[in-house]
């Protein structure tokens, strides 16, 4: 058999390198390179989350305080396949350990409260949808995260960027400055996170300009963290996904080194998602990595 | 870190002396550190011990054990400003808090002047305020335990919401501790906690704003307290103490009068009606307009036909009962539902009959046309899918309860709520895509876009469903419970409830933007039209607000009741009521 396939295909194979060696190259004209790009995007039926993630250390810093998450799946419900995601990049603070303790209980605390609200329909098959909505589910999450980072890691903070993905719907949980980014194809990058930081509050209010706010020496203050303040009132709010574009997720490691106009070439350059994700970790580290760098990448395919 | 103890002093055997210890727990690994951290903490206690102010707690002692520090204080009966504030239904009396504040710069102006060096109390708050059994106010929790915060590497967290601009920037001077007594009146005062809102934006939530019994003295004190620049606050306490006396003097005797001209430029006289029509019984529906006449239906059963440029009675359509559904207009014909049980149809020209289609109880839903179908729900548990030409059911889906809903199509779906609670996605086959529950009955009207659908229930919620799968993105608490149909405009969503207020919500994260009070239930729905919303009460008022900040721009009164939605075009809006009018006014 393995002869007969050999013998079959053998001979074409030969051939196929005498008419390359033979034929001039020529540049691929739009029409075909859109014929051979539409060939190899293979028709996607149901729609479906992909992701990657990227982590450093940084150059500069000896612990990773940075925690992320990425997880994707779908729910089988009575409206058909359902995308479900849940994307996490939390940037720890405070003296000691601490700081990676706070991160890593936040990204524990938010994951497990999420998916036990939604361990029923991920893994069993249910009519009907939760009482609960997305909004509220994230605002619990983070109280969760909140009372346990107050209990184990005192003193400490943490920055908190989550996105809840079910369907189309992004639902935001986000506190400090980490960021959540839309990358569109055509290169525009819209930032839908508000950092917490004092520089961004004086930006805002006019007293500095954007130049003064990168050279602030006060850059890293932020006025809202999580495991910090009796009451933390996070950012909460629920967007449709890029359709088509990329959800970028990312902690100060990288936003603070990168522009955004380099974020989105990065993204729309890179072949892969995974590909996409060490180039700017790469591009954050040869930047000086001044710090952990953490991010995290979504795409709603089909 | 640490904790407060009620203690009882055993000094004293005979008799009950309580006072309070604070133990403050030394967390920092290094030796060298830690005692330093004690020093420190020795140093500051043997500094307050030195204080003598009516309003500082004294202190009797202190001492460490191991990695753990104490100090006894005079313990306090009462409860800290923040709990009242918190505990309170409604703002704090404005001469209240103003004697508190007083007594606060009072003390503030005692730490200032302290020599050789000024102390700066650098973490004014309510909930640092104790007010005790007197009524008088006590300064508490001097920082000391500042001191035993761990050192904190790169990203740091600041101090929130009370502190001014430069104390980030790690300045401590007296003009901080003026500008965190500016903003511990303002939260006092407004109920507004600054630590849930953006640092120094105390401008942008004028006080009068929020609670127009703040006397206009009283917020250009807190203003000057609260200017962004150190220079532009008051000089010194005293001055702030000075400027808060003058306040006191003055709104003494003119408490009444600041309260009294709040209501702004409404003049519910000045508004008058354009035109006019009464017809013989209540109008509780919601008229329609198309091309120069207006379509109105009455609970006298009759759908009138007006020129919606005087008011000029054109025909009447009887039906056999009355009619609150609105009507829906489709190639010059007129789609309405009646409780004779009857979808009709009417030439918008003539207002003759072209067709009836009959259910098996009474409409109360209104027609919603699209697709070349007729979709409308019946008090015969049924939504009814009509072809637009012949008249004939297409299909009929079937629920457990009346539907008074209007349907809402969008993104290839019909969706409709039903008096059982149910909300239903049906798409243009008649079948079931998706079905969501609310604990009590869905009459509100869904709205919406493809990303979201918005509706009310009688649970007192405002649901936000995603349209596709029915999701539910977000909950709103309302006060009571609504049958009022939401509109959205811009990222805002509007709805009104059977607690008077017409809410205001953001469309992304469900936070409320504004409420406004009626003087009864919002059974109506609100229609938004140019910069204005529009919307009727049970109180008998049709209110015009500005969208975007719900200030009242005037209101109209009727003889009664208002249950229908207004209707604006052309710079005129249109309502009925249940006085049995309806009237145009200039929007």
């Amino acid at each position: 058999m393995d002869k007969f396939f050999r013998w079959l295909f053998g001979n074409q194979q030969q051939t196929q390198v005498q008419t390359q060696d033979m034929v001039n190259t020529a540049p691929l004209s739009e029409q075909q390179l859109q014929s051979i790009v539409s060939n190899h995007n293979p028709r996607i039926e149901l729609q479906q989350l992909v992701a990657s993630c990227g982590q450093s250390v940084g150059k500069q810093r000896e612990l990773n305080e940075d925690s992320l998450l990425a997880l994707t799946s779908t729910m089988a419900g009575n409206s058909g396949n359902l995308p479900f995601g849940l994307y996490i990049v939390a940037d720890g603070m405070g003296g000691h350990q601490f700081g990676e303790l706070a991160s890593n209980a936040a990204i524990r605390c938010v994951a497990s409260h999420v998916l036990r609200k939604f361990h029923p329909y991920l893994f069993n098959v249910k009519s009907d949808t939760i009482e609960e909505s997305f909004q509220e589910i994230m605002q619990a999450a983070v109280g969760d995260a909140q009372r346990v980072i107050q209990k184990e890691a005192p003193g400490s903070g943490t920055t908190l960027t989550a996105a809840l993905v079910v369907g189309q719907q992004i639902t935001v949980a986000h506190v400090g400055d980490s960021r959540a980014y839309f990358i569109y194809p055509d290169g525009r990058i819209e930032p839908i996170t508000r950092d917490h930081s004092l520089v961004k509050r004086l930006e805002e209010l006019g007293h500095i300009t954007p130049e003064e706010a990168a050279n602030y020496p006060h850059r890293n203050v932020l006025y809202r963290a999580l495991g910090q303040g009796e009451i933390l009132e996070p950012d909460i709010f629920t967007v449709g996904f890029p359709q088509p574009g990329h959800l970028l997720l990312c902690s100060d490691g990288l936003w603070g080194v990168i522009t955004e106009n380099e974020l989105a070439r990065a993204v729309n350059e890179a072949p892969t998602l995974h590909r996409a994700c060490q180039n700017l970790v790469n591009a954050a580290n040869a930047a000086g990595g001044p710090d952990n760098i953490s991010v995290v990448l979504v795409q709603l395919i089909g | 870190m640490g904790s407060v103890y009620r203690a009882r002093d055993m000094h004293f055997p005979n008799v009950t002396k309580l006072v309070a210890v604070k133990e403050m727990i030394n967390t920092a690994p290094d030796p060298l550190v830690r005692e330093t951290i004690v020093q420190n903490f020795e140093r500051e206690a043997n500094l307050l011990a030195t204080l003598h102010h009516a309003s500082i707690p004294r202190i009797y002692d202190y001492f460490s054990i191991e990695s753990r520090s104490y100090l006894v204080l005079e313990f306090i009966h009462g409860k800290d400003m923040e709990a009242i504030i918190t505990e309170s239904k409604s703002f704090l009396p404005e001469d209240q808090v103003l004697s508190w504040a007083i007594e606060l710069c009072d003390v503030l102006d005692y730490l200032h002047k302290h020599r050789p060096d000024p102390i700066i109390f650098r973490d004014m708050k309510p909930s640092n305020v104790m007010i005790n059994n007197n009524g008088d106010i006590m300064l508490i929790d001097f920082g000391i335990a500042k001191t035993f915060q761990s050192g904190i590497k790169g990203t740091m967290i600041g101090t929130e919401g009370y502190s001014p601009p430069e104390q980030y920037r790690g300045e401590a001077t007296p003009s901080a501790d003026i500008y965190a007594m500016g903003a511990t009146i303002h939260h006092a005062l407004t109920r507004r906690d600054p630590r849930l809102e953006p640092p120094f934006s105390f401008a942008e939530r004028p006080m009068r704003r929020i609670n127009p019994l703040v006397s206009a003295e009283m917020e250009a004190v807190v203003n000057m307290a609260l200017e962004y620049n150190p220079e532009s606050r008051f000089r010194t306490a005293a001055d702030m103490k000075q400027a808060l006396t003058t306040v006191a003097r003055k709104t003494g005797a003119l408490v009444r009068m600041a309260s009294g001209p709040q209501t702004g430029p409404v003049n519910k006289s000045g508004i008058k009606p354009l035109w006019s029509f009464k017809c013989e019984d209540e109008i509780r529906g919601t008229p329609t307009i198309f091309q120069g006449t207006l379509y109105v239906g009455s609970y006298d059963n009759n759908l009138y036909a007006l020129n919606a440029a005087d008011g000029k009675f054109q025909w009447k359509y009887p039906t056999e009962g009355g009619v609150v559904s609105r009507p829906a207009i489709v190639d010059g014909n007129i789609f309405f539902g009646s409780e004779d049980n009857r979808l009709h149809v009417v030439s918008a020209r003539s207002g003759k009959v072209v067709w009836t289609y009959y259910t098996d109880g009474p409409i109360r839903s209104s027609p919603r046309i699209a697709e070349g179908h007729i979709f409308i729900g019946s008090d015969d548990r049924f939504l009814h899918a009509i072809n637009l030409n012949s008249g004939r059911t297409v299909w009929k889906f079937e629920t457990p309860a009346p539907l008074r809903s209007t349907p809402f199509v969008a993104n290839n779906m019909v969706y409709a709520g039903c008096e059982s609670g149910d909300f239903y996605a049906v798409d243009f086959r008649g079948e079931l895509k998706w079905r969501f529950h609310a604990k009590r009955a869905i009459t509100s009207s869904p709205t919406g876009t493809d990303q979201a659908l918005f509706f009310t229930s009688v649970d007192n919620t405002l649901y936000c469903l995603d349209p596709r799968n029915g999701w539910v993105i977000w909950r709103f608490r309302l006060g009571k419970a609504s049958i009022s149909s939401p509109c959205t405009v811009d990222d805002l969503v509007f709805t009104g409830a059977s607690d008077g207020f017409i809410y205001a919500v953001e469309t992304r994260s469900s936070k409320e933007v504004w409420r406004f009070r009626t003087e009864h239930q919002v059974n109506g729905s609100p229609i938004v039209y140019k910069d204005s919303l529009y919307c009727g009460s049970v109180d008998g008022n049709l209110y015009c607000l500005e969208y975007r900040t719900g200030r009242l721009r005037w209101k109209f009164g009727t003889e009664a009741a208002i249950t229908g939605t207004p209707l604006a075009y052309d710079d005129i809006v249109y309502v009925g009521s249940t006085d049995h009018q309806v009237y145009a006014l200039l929007a």
